[in-house]
């Protein structure tokens, strides 16, 4: 069952501007982050922070699940249950876990390489199972810890330290692949749109089932250097601003002005039966014979 | 076939309170192919797994019973189906022969149950297992609404077992 | 399932039912030949229990959900062979290193690559020792019998959650399919190892501080210990560390966690060995056509014995050091071209002769090989077809 693409709804309002209070969230003497000058991971983190405040979840209850790269190195900084893992093997990982203990809200830091490429394959069976929790591909297009090899994502003609010439393949779009995997909420966001991204990653946690955040985020260090971007601000605003548009404004534009350019907002969000509830149902219906 | 192995076995174990090894081998998947139960039967401990001089050998088709048949140990026995062997093999054993697959398909209706009819038929000549333990074997491992079925199958096979002499 | 009961049970199903009575409740597996019984047992059986049975789309993901689900708390165990043991060894890997107990069972089949399915062998004893990369600890069973793959993988779950490591369980296909009759214990009949926990505020809980000791407790995620686990090289407290002092110490300490209680991992069954002159080192399969050559070689008056380890890692250096300083010659048979002999001959270091017999044609070693072997019919065991074999049975392990 799906429902129409439906642009991100404002949170409650706020009363007044209050400083948001990270300190609770992050892990004492775990910071500075590794993450380069520019880099867009420590606005996803906050966004993701707030929006975890916005739920109300306590942090007992939280698990953080990456692989290997960049943005998987989140969960070290975060004081929830967290668990760094192999490259592209974070949602096996967390599968176990939430199988283990359902009343955990179990959320993945993943990347482009980590989520579309090596870890593919646990990404289009996460979201065939429907499992209730939250994954966020901090989408930068290139292997930052590595150094900056294409991925999945960079897009055809692009420069990489694996694609000197121009990058001939094809793109993976997140989105799409979710959606046809069976996740039943699929979204995205940018880091560049920061207030947006919050609010669909609040959106993604409250869904009950798979939901998968693509998050477009900039890699200045090496996607910007090899592709001829001067500063993080430029990258952000070509690639992230200008390179977006809300499914709201989507609606106003013309087909040929929307040509190459990335859907923000809730993208699709659908109600099949969640993993852990079916299971405990089969659980019960078992054991009732 | 294998399932006819583990109901000996299983009555030689569990019922007659002897040593019993069941195993099997495959061909290179684990579906279709030849396949061939093997069944040890001791009162001592046994320690390697595989029959390597046959007592006794049941063929139910003439592609099982060209393969193995060179197993069989001097004086044991060869049980074919009549209508399944044609070639029938020579050497210093027994050989016993019954259209076993027909009488399951015409007397009982169900073709599967030719391997129960060669378990009475194997019991009957051999006495390896008795007669309660193989009953109890098989009933302990068919269906409730197929304990009928098997049991007349069985039953079968030790009468017509108890009337059978040796073709050569 | 009544206990106490004789039934008569295939070594896959035994290895469910040791599983679950160790208190294993979670298997994440997929589907290969010969283990898959293993997968389908819990399958029919976990639910029942309320255990979770979940079927990944790889041997990578089994053995990752697995250790995923130990760190929320549970039992945890996945059952492969071969090309999906390939497939788990990152992650066997990545279970030493965050030290998360778990199960993981190998029925060996004929290989390299896809092999012979549904032939047995003995060919990833080396594997299961060196499959992963980097140094690390192994603690690997080789039961040999049904009865005893129920209790070896009670052990292995006793092992695992003692050490704070995965175990792993090797048996061949043909101990894999075998039925035999078996008992399964009632409760209580057997020690069941559970998780030590840790006592501390969570404020105070550090996952890799060992005080002293080897092994720190396990807290489980969700219980209100927020911890962190990495496969990175790792302070005490969990987090990733680049301080070469604190990884040199940390490699040592998952090295000698298994080291330093090896007397305690270590089991061996031992077969007329007092006073043997020709000593037999063998394991699953090939240890029970050992068996049966003991015996038939004492009734011509030769004076054979059979070491039979039951933990093959860690290798049983003290066991074979005291036999090899016994006997004349060791003899090793192994459904491989060489493998374990190599270590019996490490260890005997010149003190006797050791000689491997071979055998990868997926029939089991005969009896009368070993026999043939000892007696020195012809010095050559008649069955191995190939070449290679030959020249390697041939072949005089030790110059003296």
């Amino acid at each position: 069952m799906s429902t129409p693409a439906e642009d991100v709804k404002p949170l409650a309002k706020k009363k007044k501007k209050v400083p948001f209070n990270y300190s609770p969230y992050v892990r004492g003497g775990k910071l500075p982050h590794i993450w380069c000058p520019g880099c867009g991971h420590g606005i996803v983190l906050k966004c993701l922070l707030r929006a975890l405040h916005t739920t109300e979840i306590s942090k007992d209850d939280i698990a953080m699940v990456s692989g290997i790269g960049c943005s998987s190195r989140t969960p070290g900084y975060v004081d929830f249950n967290t668990l760094h893992t192999l490259h592209g093997r974070a949602l096996a990982y967390a599968t176990g876990l939430k199988m283990a203990k359902p009343k955990l809200k179990v959320i993945v830091t993943t990347g482009d390489g980590d989520a579309l490429a090596i870890g593919g394959n646990h990404f289009i069976h996460a979201c065939r199972r429907n499992l209730d929790m939250t994954i966020l591909v901090y989408n930068n297009s290139i292997y930052g810890m590595t150094s900056g090899q294409s991925s999945p994502t960079t897009p055809q003609g692009k420069i990489s330290t694996t694609g000197r010439y121009g990058n001939i393949e094809p793109t993976f779009d997140t989105c799409s692949l979710a959606q046809a995997a069976g996740a039943t909420f699929v979204a995205r966001g940018t880091a560049y749109h920061f207030q947006e991204l919050e609010k669909v990653i609040f959106e993604a946690m409250m869904h009950k089932g798979t939901s998968v955040v693509d998050v477009i985020d900039a890699c200045p260090t090496y996607y910007g250097r090899f592709n001829k971007y001067k500063t993080p601000t430029e990258m952000m605003e070509k690639i992230e601003k200008e390179g977006t548009v809300s499914v709201k404004q989507a609606d106003k534009l013309l087909p040929e002005e929307l040509q190459g350019k990335l859907l923000r907002g809730v993208l699709y969000k659908s109600d099949r039966p969640e993993y852990c509830e079916e299971y405990n149902k089969l659980v019960i219906a078992v054991q009732a014979k | 076939m294998i399932t006819a192995g583990i109901i000996i076995a299983e009555a030689a174990a569990i019922y007659d309170g002897k040593k019993a090894v069941q195993s099997q081998s495959y061909g290179p998947e684990s579906r279709g192919g030849a396949s061939k139960a093997e069944v040890i039967i001791s009162d001592e401990d046994i320690d390697y797994p595989k029959a390597t001089a046959i007592d006794a050998m049941l063929a139910l088709t003439q592609e099982a019973c060209t393969k193995y048949y060179k197993d069989i140990k001097s004086g044991g026995l060869l049980l074919i189906d009549s209508d399944e062997v044609k070639k029938v093999p020579t050497g210093d054993f027994k050989i016993c022969s019954f259209p076993i697959i027909s009488t399951a398909r015409d007397v009982l209706g169900k073709e599967i149950v030719a391997n129960i009819i060669s378990l009475g038929l194997i019991t009957e000549i051999t006495r390896i297992v008795s007669h309660e333990a193989i009953e109890k074997a098989v009933l302990s491992r068919v269906p409730a609404a197929f304990l009928e079925l098997n049991k007349k199958a069985l039953h079968i096979g030790f009468e017509k077992g108890a009337a059978l002499s040796p073709i050569s | 399932m009544a206990n106490n009961k004789k039934r008569f049970m295939q070594g896959n199903e035994a290895c469910t039912e040791g599983a679950l009575y160790a208190g294993c409740r979670f298997y994440a597996g997929y589907p290969i030949t010969p283990s898959t019984e293993v997968m389908e047992i819990c399958a029919a059986r976990l639910p029942k229990m309320g255990g979770v049975f979940i079927q990944m789309e790889d041997e990578i993901a089994s053995i990752c959900a697995i250790a995923g689900a130990a760190l929320g708390g549970l039992k945890s165990m996945t059952a492969t062979s071969g090309p999906g043991f390939s497939l788990m060894q990152e992650g066997l890997g990545f279970a030493c290193m965050a030290e998360v107990p778990c199960v993981v069972v190998n029925v060996m089949r004929s290989g390299p690559s896809t092999g012979f399915p549904t032939g047995p062998s003995q060919s990833d004893v080396m594997q299961a020792k060196w499959g992963t990369h980097g140094d690390h600890p192994a603690i690997v069973l080789t039961p040999a019998s049904v009865e005893e793959i129920f209790h070896e993988t009670v052990r292995a779950f006793n092992l695992s959650e003692l050490y704070r490591t995965p175990v792993i369980i090797l048996y061949d296909e043909i101990i894999g399919h075998m039925r035999e009759a078996i008992t399964i214990p009632g409760p209580g009949e057997v020690e069941i190892v559970e998780r030590r926990v840790p006592s501390c505020a969570p404020s105070e809980y550090k996952p890799y501080d060992v005080q002293g000791g080897e092994i720190a407790p396990l807290a489980s995620y969700g219980e209100g210990y927020r911890f962190h686990v990495t496969g990175l090289y790792h302070a005490a407290d969990g987090f990733p560390t680049n301080n070469t002092k604190l990884i040199e110490e940390a490699c040592h300490r998952l090295l000698r966690k298994i080291d330093d209680n090896k007397e305690r991992i270590w089991k061996n069954e031992e077969y007329y060995l007092e006073d043997a002159e020709i000593g037999i080192f063998a394991y699953g399969v090939s240890a029970r056509s050992a068996k049966f050559a003991v015996r038939e070689l004492r009734k011509k008056g030769i004076k054979a014995g059979l070491l039979r380890p039951l933990t093959i890692w860690p290798f049983p250096d003290r066991a074979v050091e005291e036999m090899a300083g016994r006997v004349k010659a060791i003899v090793v048979p192994e459904m491989n071209m060489g493998q374990i002999v190599y270590e019996v001959e490490r260890v005997a270091h010149g003190k006797c002769e050791v000689k491997g017999i071979f055998r990868v044609d997926t029939e089991p070693i005969r009896p009368a090989q070993i026999m043939d072997c000892i007696t020195g019919n012809g010095s050559k065991p008649p069955a191995p077809n190939s070449k290679m074999a030959e020249m390697m049975v041939e072949r005089d392990m030790l110059d003296g």
